[in-house]
């Protein structure tokens, strides 16, 4: 027999009283820091407190970098999978799952457009899209920016988020890193500018191909760049990898990045940059970006 | 793709000779004798192939696994020993003028039917120390930038230039990545897309990725039979897909990587057939049947003036695998 007898009341609702933060804040990666997500926002996607680098999406990414409007070519470019791939599930299958959540058609947005006054061809990459691999849709779109980019003579401009070639078009993929390392050999040879973003991440065949072939190589801070996975090294070697390894700041200790620059300053670099390759002393044509003619 | 899980003749037969050489090298009675027993099961296997089997008399063409298997095969002959059959007065040119020799990639000046040639290729070893001298065939960094330079080298005098792929892959380890693995390999894919000279390329064994990509643009990409071009080995895909590297043989017939498949897709210009049973059963007649493929397709490209010799492998790779819809 219990001493107290508790009255049942019946709960109150909570639905009104609730208060709806969820997707509002966020967690650092780096910092545990929670932050507000207009904050993160307003600082270039940046953590305020260690300017820890979140990933940001192409899209994001065209914005941060045009001045206002851009015309984006070659978005119907689809992917016929070629290899017909399934593992645990088709790749077809795959591919429009990727498309109905991103709403592209493949991993890399090519987009025309100013850039602090100067017309440029810009190619940014989509990490979202089964990691931003490079096949043959990814492979064909960046050739027809650089092709694009040497028909105009307009500065070229590709930011990459990728894990590499895409291992469900094989072979296909692969071969699209000697055809886009062969176009940008003839813009090389045209002398028109090329100035390549790597961001995190940028490894395997995209960093072995394009995104190392920037008349400038400049990376945000913290961005895993390398060839080889960190994984695929660690079980190559069985041992563990140095704290900082592959990252933006290791690489350019070695020599092998021409700066590491914080997104908030990543336009401006870029464009001190444009404006050293295209200067020229005839008034008329200074401002214009136009290379100097081919010898 | 057959579903016997026994592996091929010519398999067992390697496996056999393999065993018997090292009985002689085992000091051990003990050795010798467990030797001499894997020796004489494998045998009992060869007997529970039976003979009557239509498939024994008219071998069907091998899956993709075998040929994965056969384009490791230890027996194989790798790129010295075609320079061996193929080329004369070979002579070595080492280093990268920077950092070191990668002795993965062998480059040197040579004949070719009384043509001065640079020829190079990845090279694997045959006997434990010789695979560590080689690191199993994998470049680092001043190895693709030995090559290039050394093609470059031979693109001054105009000499025209062979490559030979072979290699599971570019060296993945932190010295590797530290000398910046992926900038020498794509520096390679810019230059040679240039280099004003015929550049003839021959996947001979394992074509894994970009570390074989890195010696592999070229006029002429020529795969023999058994050889395969991937990117990305069975087993790693494999363990990525199905996070179990078992599964390698399945991960072999998803990526199509054999010879047949290379050329339905477009990504090489022929097959060169091999010696019944494989390259591996005799080096002088894959060497042979190599050459004439060689020969023809260098004096093809020889013909063009240097512009469109260019603009031809340009087109090459640009039109290679078009495998999109829509604009």
């Amino acid at each position: 027999m219990a001493w107290f007898r508790k009255e049942k009341k019946p709960l109150e609702s909570v639905e009104g009283k609730r208060v709806h933060t969820e997707g509002l804040w966020t967690k650092c990666e780096s910092c545990r820091q929670i932050i507000w997500k207009k904050d993160l926002e307003a600082n270039w996607n940046a953590c305020p407190r260690c300017s820890f680098h979140f990933k940001i999406d192409a899209r994001t990414r065209l914005r941060l970098l045009f001045d206002g409007e851009w015309v984006e070519h070659y978005s119907g470019l689809a992917s016929t999978d070629p290899l017909q791939f399934k593992d645990l599930k088709a790749y077809r299958e795959r591919l429009s799952q990727m498309q109905k959540k991103t709403g592209m058609n493949d991993a890399v947005v090519v987009a025309e457009g100013r850039l602090e006054g100067r017309p440029v061809v810009l190619c940014a990459m989509e990490y979202n899209f089964i990691g931003g691999s490079m096949g043959a849709v990814v492979g064909e779109k960046i050739t027809r920016a650089i092709e694009m980019s040497l028909a105009k003579r307009v500065p070229l401009i590709i930011v990459s988020a990728s894990g590499g070639a895409r291992m469900m078009e094989g072979v296909v993929s692969l071969m699209q890193m000697a055809k886009i390392s062969a176009a940008l050999a003839r813009l090389d040879e045209a002398r028109v500018p090329y100035i390549s973003v790597l961001t995190d991440p940028t490894t395997g065949g995209t960093t072995a191909s394009f995104a190392m072939l920037g008349d400038l190589n400049v990376a945000e801070p913290g961005a895993l760049i390398g060839f080889a996975g960190p994984r695929v090294i660690e079980q190559t070697i069985c041992q563990k990898l140095p704290e900082g390894f592959q990252r933006s700041e290791f690489l350019l200790e070695h020599g092998m990045l021409d700066a590491v620059v914080d997104r908030k300053d990543l336009k401006t670099y870029i464009a001190r940059a444009l404006e050293f390759c295209t200067w020229t002393s005839d008034k008329a044509g200074s401002a214009a970006a136009g290379a100097p003619p081919a010898p | 793709m057959s579903d016997d899980p026994q592996p091929p003749r010519q398999e067992l037969d390697a496996l056999q000779k393999r065993i018997r050489e090292l009985e002689q090298l085992a000091s051990e009675p003990e050795a010798q004798e467990k030797l001499r027993k894997m020796y004489s099961l494998l045998e009992d296997m060869k007997e529970g192939e039976s003979p009557d089997d239509p498939s024994a008399a008219e071998p069907a063409p091998p899956g993709a696994w075998q040929r994965v298997l056969l384009a490791r095969h230890p027996q194989r002959p790798y790129f010295l020993d075609y320079v061996q059959h193929l080329f004369e007065g070979f002579s070595e040119v080492h280093g990268d003028r920077g950092f070191g020799d990668d002795t993965a990639i062998v480059c040197g000046m040579a004949r070719f039917q009384g043509q001065p040639v640079l020829a190079l290729g990845q090279q694997k070893g045959r006997s434990t120390k010789d695979k560590l001298h080689r690191n199993f065939g994998m470049a680092k960094p001043e190895g693709y930038r030995k090559a290039i330079r050394v093609m470059q080298y031979a693109a001054k005098f105009a000499r025209p230039i062979f490559t030979f792929l072979d290699t599971p892959g570019a060296y993945p380890g932190i010295d590797a990545e530290a000398r910046g693995q992926a900038e020498a390999i794509a520096y390679n894919l810019r230059e040679m897309a240039r280099l004003p000279v015929p550049i003839i390329v021959t996947v001979i064994g394992e074509g894994g990725s970009g570390g074989a990509l890195g010696i592999g643009v070229g006029d002429s990409v020529l795969i023999l039979e058994n050889a395969i071009y991937s990117v990305i080995s069975p087993e790693s895909c494999a363990a990525i897909v199905w996070r179990n590297s078992g599964k390698a043989e399945l991960a072999a017939e998803a990526l199509k990587l054999t010879a047949e498949d290379l050329l339905k897709m477009g990504v090489v210009d022929e097959i060169v057939p091999e010696p019944p049973g494989g390259a591996q059963a005799d080096h002088r007649a894959a060497a042979a049947l190599l050459a004439p493929v060689l020969e023809r397709c260098l004096s093809e490209a020889a013909q063009l003036p240097v512009n469109d010799l260019l603009d031809r492998r340009y087109q090459k790779f640009r039109k290679m695998a078009q495998f999109w819809t829509g604009e």
